[in-house]
């Protein structure tokens, strides 16, 4: 798990890198890599010494830095003339981003709805818009409503003769071609009806399952509210 | 049918996406898209000629009313609004997957040189970008690309509208 860092002043080893260029007025073609080595290990001091997390991206930045000046300082052996120069890599990298950091402002300077511009009902369909308030879930939730799904079923009442025989993959296709048809199940839907415990458990693993591989994901609005199952790809 | 501009003018007033040509050919049966399509130009520019506060565009493949941006320090001041606000770091994962579309979270990551797990979440929450589906490759890694909702947050009427992205000079010319 990566940690985040806090200062948000750069947004990530390239932006910061992409600063230095800048107020160096250093050309990106032909970068010198031990001024701006020193430079960017002197901000993740900096960094440091604020108390700041400093995110694992920007130490790798710092490692191939000294990667590449190492490399610059080795001496070129005449048949290897055509090897490329250790900087193209960073330097491609550089570009490409500084052009999406670019297109993203650029996207910041459009009219965007709900900031620039407003449609008709924006007060009332923007914030209780249905769809868009429900939570997504995690598994501990739905857990716990499977507690309280099998919690119902009235061990008296149930004898079980035989036991059927059923496979996780036939549940799992099963609420796939549910949903396909019905776009969204509830949980309700799919266990209520139920009063086999083994089919309720076989069940409730297929949706785990389906959740985790990330076909379907599961919604509720609010706490102890119904939880609702969709499909996680459209079309 | 002479009051067909009125009859478009409520139905895309009264609803709350976009309206497209499809939606309006199948509600107005015997008009003629050719007839459709004059109602919503001599809409626009009504709305134009009358200098209000209101204009009639075409996004995400439909068209609605909004109100024009010169309009919006008023209107924020409306008790209850939240002005849309995109961070920077969400913004240009935003535009990696606007321009890049089909992708992968790895090739997002690469571009940007941090972790987007993060403000992925928060554009798939948003409704921003979806998961299209998956690449062909090992591990089998999500592709993902904009929605609707994007074209429609951001004004435009499809993804050729995007602003052009700065060409990526080639190395060592």
């Amino acid at each position: 798990m990566g940690y985040e860092i806090k200062l948000d002043i750069f947004q990530g080893p390239l932006d910061l890198l992409l600063y230095l260029i800048k107020k160096n007025e250093i050309d990106i073609y032909n970068i010198p890599i031990a001024v701006i080595t020193e430079q960017y290990l002197e901000y993740i001091d900096v960094m440091k010494s604020l108390n700041l997390d400093v995110a694992g991206e920007y130490l790798v930045m710092a490692s191939t830095l000294i990667h590449i000046k190492s490399k610059l300082l080795l001496p070129v052996h005449d048949d290897t003339e055509d090897e490329e120069d250790p900087r193209e890599e960073l330097t491609r990298q550089l570009l490409e981003y500084q052009a999406f950091k670019e297109a993203a402002l650029n996207l910041d300077t459009m009219n965007l709805l709900g900031r620039d511009v407003f449609k008709g009902g924006y007060l009332v369909g923007s914030e209780t818009d249905g769809e868009h308030s429900l939570e997504e879930l995690s598994i501990f939730e739905l857990v716990e409503a499977f507690k309280v799904m099998v919690s119902r079923i009235n061990p008296g009442e149930i004898m079980e003769i035989d036991v059927e025989r059923m496979s996780l993959s036939e549940r799992m296709n099963e609420i796939m071609e549910r949903l396909n048809k019905e776009k969204a199940l509830t949980f309700n839907d799919l266990l209520g009806g139920l009063s086999d415990r083994i089919k309720i458990i076989y069940t409730f693993l297929a949706i785990l399952e389906l959740m985790k591989l990330r076909v379907i994901k599961a919604y509720q609005s609010k706490p102890f509210g119904t939880i609702r199952i969709f499909l996680a790809v459209e079309d | 049918m002479d009051n067909l501009k009125a009859i478009v003018e409520g139905i895309v007033f009264v609803s709350e996406s976009p309206v497209g040509l499809k939606k309006l050919k199948g509600i107005l049966k015997d008009v003629e898209g050719k007839e459709i399509i004059k109602a919503l130009d001599d809409l626009v520019e009504e709305y134009d000629k009358r200098n209000g506060a209101l204009c009639l565009v075409e996004v995400a493949g439909g068209f609605q009313f909004r109100t024009k941006d010169n309009f919006s320090p008023w209107i924020r001041k409306l008790t209850d609004i939240k002005p849309v606000a995109i961070s920077q770091a969400a913004m240009e994962t935003l535009a990696v997957v606007a321009y890049k579309q089909p992708v992968m979270k790895a090739e997002i990551e690469k571009v940007r040189g941090v972790d987007v797990s993060g403000t992925l979440k928060g554009l798939l929450k948003r409704n921003l970008i979806r998961m299209i589906g998956r690449k062909d490759v090992p591990g089998r890694p999500i592709i993902y690309g904009t929605t609707k909702k994007f074209l429609e947050v951001f004004s435009l009427k499809d993804l050729s509208e995007l602003p052009t992205l700065r060409e990526l000079k080639e190395l060592g010319e």
